[in-house]
């Protein structure tokens, strides 16, 4: 019954391939894929949609092998980047076409269409042109268009990443009710992303890819917590997580010309050298702690990220505010250690502050 | 460099109508010779009707604008001495890296030593050192735009750089790059630099001083600080920020006090000379806190969600018909039903007809 591939391979250019995707995606779940530009999210999306075939490997869907099925009769809906609708038309007419292709009568095809609306915040917008609606509005307007097929497989390729920041907020949030009351217990959402933000508040099951391989799966939250090695750990955190070079001594852990306590979690290490994992938000402004120079604030919603620089150190750290630095700056800072993670010298996970170093 | 003066600029596309319709209501705006401004606003907002009143694209219906206290308000776009950078490239495919670069410098007949040092000065900042001797067609999307944004900053004499989505066909890892290249070019040649985006996020890395703009008209300028922690307009409460900044009905109980509901909240402003008694209280999600007991300005709430969102926790709670966000630490545990949040009078804002008190 659930849509399970096995190791897909498919190669369109050198730097873009699958190499073995292998997932077993359930019904009623929410998936997201993340990975960066390049990663293979749309490549799977479309191998999945049936509009690539891979060079090797199965995929099979309610027991039947699904790449015999030509596209038209999967039984799925995609949402691409650029908003795509049919701009001779209106907003109700773009909504209810995939059911009007399917001969619905016209009564059935009106609640469809106006329950689907009503699902996006569209109410109202019936019969206004598509070219009369701001970039947020046409997108809800295609992911409209997707619901109401009611299709067994939702495919949502980046959805959010052509809007600005405001809008991409308010759609997040549609889109998490969306999933938790709009969709059937039947239907599979595939949701692509470059965003671990957006990963971490859609709260479904993540797939990590990188360079068209799986690296993890797992609940957003356990990827957040226990990010299997260095590169997961790139690729789930936004700013991307610290990662210092160090060393475990008898009582300190040192890194540059900076010594630390250590936690308990990272007292029992093997390694004596290791990488010091620590997120942005895991370190703190404190006025008895690190003098660092400010090499740059960048302002993200609400947060400040603060790139910092001592000697040959460049961290970066968040606050959870507004504030107002200039480059070269002086500040202090404190590293909240038991916060922290270590990764051997290859780069696997040693320890981690949820799981202690048994991982 | 100079000093941009706009005075009682408006803009309206039909002027003669006795009932004008305003893309840019009248304002009045100094901008300091060798800051960094950027003009931030949804689309529609206006923003590219001010930008191309600057150089000269738009006239406007009324009003002078001054470059020092020279009156350019009839001077072309080429008599106004300043660089322009669009959202997409446009550079000369068939000349080289270099060529394209000093371009803007050989068309006023700088010497060659200048030419030179300027155009590899550029092309340090902006990373194209390897690539001067290559045709500027053989070159990817974004380096073709870091062409453009090295022609607009080659020359030292503009007034300024006026720069529009610039950075938006560029991939995020450069951004980040080229949002700090920028400052530093700006610290370094003191040029003046005004940036035209939608992007809150963009705007409030790259400016000293944002201009938001709404449906025409300028709704604040400040620091990001002063945007986040005093938005003149309850839009920028909202359009500043995220989440949103909180914003609930209420209506004014004494001189200091505002009522939500049933509940009555301290606030910092003066709020005796208020015609009539409905306002709307703002507090943004970071400054409420999680509070043990009840006390002043502490109000109890009904838990709806809390979403672990990796960095932080963002608590959803009900008081009554009312929806309060507050963002709290991650390590933090959150009843599931009832939990008190602290309101500290010195972070709320008060607001009369959508207007910051």
């Amino acid at each position: 019954m659930n849509l399970v591939g096995e190791n897909l391979s498919y190669k369109l250019t050198e730097e873009l391939q699958l190499r073995k995707i292998s997932f077993n995606f359930e019904k009623g779940k929410l998936y997201t894929i993340l990975g960066r530009t390049l990663s293979g999210k749309t490549t799977l999306l479309k191998t999945i949609a049936g509009l690539l075939m891979p060079d090797s490997g199965s995929i099979r869907f309610e027991d039947k092998n699904f790449l015999e099925i030509p596209v038209w009769k999967r039984n799925i809906a995609m949402v691409y980047q650029q908003f795509i609708n049919y701009p001779h038309l209106n907003v109700f007419e773009n909504i209810a076409f995939p059911l009007k292709q399917r001969g619905l009568d016209p009564q059935k095809i009106n609640d469809e269409v106006f329950k689907s609306l009503k699902l996006v915040g569209l109410e109202g917008y019936e019969k206004r042109k598509i070219q009369e609606l701001s970039g947020g509005q046409q997108q809800r307007v295609s992911v409209a268009r997707s619901l109401v097929k009611n299709a067994k497989i939702l495919l949502l390729d980046e959805p959010l990443v052509n809007l600005d920041y405001k809008l991409r907020e308010q759609l997040r949030e549609e889109f998490k009710n969306i999933f938790v009351n709009g969709l059937s217990e039947e239907s599979i959402v595939i949701f692509s992303t470059t965003d671990p933000r957006e990963a971490m508040e859609l709260n479904g099951e993540v797939i990590v890819l990188d360079e068209g391989r799986v690296l993890q799966v797992g609940a957003a939250k356990e990827i957040f917590e226990n990010p299997k090695d260095l590169k997961v750990a790139a690729i789930s955190n936004d700013p991307p997580m610290n990662i210092l070079k160090a060393d475990l001594g008898s009582n300190k852990i040192k890194f540059e010309d900076i010594e630390i306590d250590i936690p308990d979690h990272l007292s029992k290490l093997k390694d004596k050298h290791f990488n010091f994992g620590i997120r942005a938000s895991d370190i703190e402004l404190n006025d008895n702690g690190f003098e660092f120079e400010v090499e740059l604030a960048e302002i993200s919603g609400s947060e400040t990220l603060l790139h910092l620089t001592r000697g040959n150190l460049k961290i970066i750290t968040s606050i959870e505010e507004v504030m107002d630095f200039k480059i070269h700056d002086k500040v202090k800072i404190n590293f909240k250690s038991n916060r922290a993670y270590a990764f051997d010298e290859v780069g696997n996970l040693a320890s981690s502050p949820f799981r202690g170093s048994n991982v | 460099m100079s000093k941009i003066n706009l005075n009682k600029i408006s803009h309206s596309y039909n002027p003669n109508d006795p009932n004008p319709t305003y893309a840019l209501n009248p304002f009045s705006m100094v901008w300091e010779d060798g800051k960094r401004y950027a003009i931030l606003g949804p689309s529609g907002c206006g923003k590219t009707t001010m930008l191309n009143i600057v150089s000269g694209l738009v006239r406007p219906s009324s009003g002078k604008i001054l470059f020092d206290e020279k009156d350019v308000t009839d001077l072309k776009t080429e008599s106004r001495n300043i660089a322009q950078v669009f959202q997409f490239p446009v550079i000369y495919s068939t000349m080289t890296v270099y060529d394209n670069l000093a371009f803007p410098l050989r068309c006023r007949d700088f010497s060659q030593e200048i030419v030179e040092e300027r155009v590899n000065s550029v092309a340090e900042t902006l990373n194209l050192k390897s690539f001067l001797k290559l045709p500027a067609r053989k070159l990817t999307a974004d380096q073709k735009q870091l062409i453009s944004l090295g022609r607009g900053l080659v020359r030292e004499d503009v007034a300024a750089v006026l720069m529009d989505e610039p950075l938006t066909v560029i991939d995020p890892d450069l951004k980040f790059k080229l949002r700090r290249n920028l400052k530093e070019i700006n610290e370094k040649y003191k040029t003046t630099l005004v940036y035209v985006t939608h992007d809150q996020n963009e705007a409030m890395t790259f400016a000293d001083n944002i201009i938001v703009m709404s449906e025409g008209e300028v709704v604040q300028t400040g620091t990001p600080k002063e945007l986040f922690e005093r938005p003149k307009t309850t839009f920028v409460g909202y359009f500043i920020g995220s989440p949103a900044m909180n914003l609930f009905e209420s209506e004014t109980s004494s001189n200091n006090s505002v009522k939500i509901n049933d509940t009555l909240i301290k606030t910092a402003t003066d709020l005796s000379k208020l015609k009539n008694n409905k306002v709307k209280l703002g507090i943004r999600s970071e400054f409420i806190k999680i509070a043990e007991s009840q006390k002043e300005n502490v109000i109890s709430v009904d838990v709806e969600k809390v979403e672990d969102l990796g960095n932080y926790k963002l608590l959803t709670a009900k008081m009554g018909n009312l929806t309060i966000k507050s963002k709290i630490n991650r390590e933090t545990e959150v009843s599931s039903e009832k939990v008190n949040l602290y309101i500290p009078p010195e972070k709320c804002c008060v607001y009369e007809d959508e207007k910051l008190i």
